[in-house]
């Protein structure tokens, strides 16, 4: 498979996600910076996590208009796959290639720990190896990461299935306690109606290497790498 | 003809605003616990270029609509005026 990291100004995850799939995986990986227009024929798109424009207007507002968006937004809009993480989320709900939007976090804390999420569905490109409802320990760093969206676009994403983490317990017990944040219904993760876009709050890139005493985002990783052996 | 722009962005009222609230409870801390329902929002002002009024109003609007607010969590009102 052949990834395409975007890299915006203020985007800070972006070695850690060539990390993973370059040195972890053994996957092509290129850098694309947010003035290129050209995707160099990559078959994912990984938008990472950061400030991306200092996170100024809103977290991934001005993101959404570099040059590299509109060849990201054409790519996904003829099915292309494309996964954001963290900021990189913020950037999909801002480009409205994701419904809903993230807010800063009820407590108005910036929220840089670990925390537990369990898939909702199989149903997916970066889900079907997870065992659905069994707690992971992924970590999550943001200051807007509160999922919301209105209640007749959280109904149909229920009812297409695009949920695709929750927050939870380690036991995998979906609760206020647990959700890090005040999302919506503890939406951790969601993709479009058309499942080839991906969005999370929590970092899977951070906890692949077994060096960091965390492995629990290779589910993830592997999952990706499945549905592209079979494409 | 030159225009200025006064534009306010604001949370949704169904929207709960962290901001907002913790500010509410700074004001019974200074004594003015009278006051409640702080909201805060974004105040954004600019100069532009336009033929006319409609058409300074139209450029505001499309700003608006597609990079100063999110219509997911905000709202947002304006003023147009000639310089």
């Amino acid at each position: 498979m052949k990834v395409g990291i975007v890299i915006f100004p203020g985007s800070n995850c972006d070695k850690d996600a060539v990390w993973a799939f370059s040195n972890i995986y053994n996957q092509e990986v290129v850098e694309l910076w947010h003035k290129e227009t050209d995707l160099k024929d990559v078959d994912l798109i990984f938008l990472p996590g950061g400030f991306s424009f200092g996170d100024y207007l809103r977290s991934g507002a001005i993101a959404r208009f570099s040059p590299i968006m509109k060849s990201v937004i054409d790519f996904a809009n003829k099915g292309g796959l494309v996964f954001g993480v963290c900021n990189g989320f913020q950037v999909l709900c801002e480009s409205h290639l994701l419904p809903g939007a993230l807010l800063h976090n009820s407590h108005q804390k910036f929220n840089c720990k670990n925390v537990f999420i369990k898939a909702e569905t199989n149903n997916s490109f970066i889900t079907q190896k997870v065992s659905k409802g069994v707690a992971l320990k992924i970590p999550v760093a943001h200051g807007e990461g509160k999922y919301y969206c209105n209640d007749e676009t959280l109904k149909k994403i229920i009812a297409n299935d695009q949920i695709l983490f929750r927050y939870c317990d380690e036991n995998g017990n979906a609760s206020d306690e647990s959700n890090p944040n005040g999302s919506l219904e503890n939406i951790a993760g969601i993709c479009n109606e058309g499942r080839n876009v991906f969005g999370m709050m929590p970092h899977p890139e951070r906890v692949v290497d077994a060096e960091l005493y965390n492995t629990d985002g290779r589910l993830i990783f592997e999952s990706m790498l499945q549905q592209a052996q079979v494409v | 003809m030159k225009f200025a722009a006064e534009i306010n962005v604001m949370p949704l009222k169904a929207l709960l605003d962290p901001q907002g609230k913790a500010v509410t409870g700074a004001m019974s801390n200074i004594g003015l616990s009278q006051i409640e329902n702080v909201r805060i929002g974004k105040h954004i002002s600019f100069e532009l270029d336009a033929d006319d009024e409609n058409s300074a109003n139209e450029m505001v609007d499309s700003a608006c609509k597609k990079l100063l607010a999110n219509l997911v969590m905000e709202s947002y009102e304006f003023v147009v005026k000639p310089l």
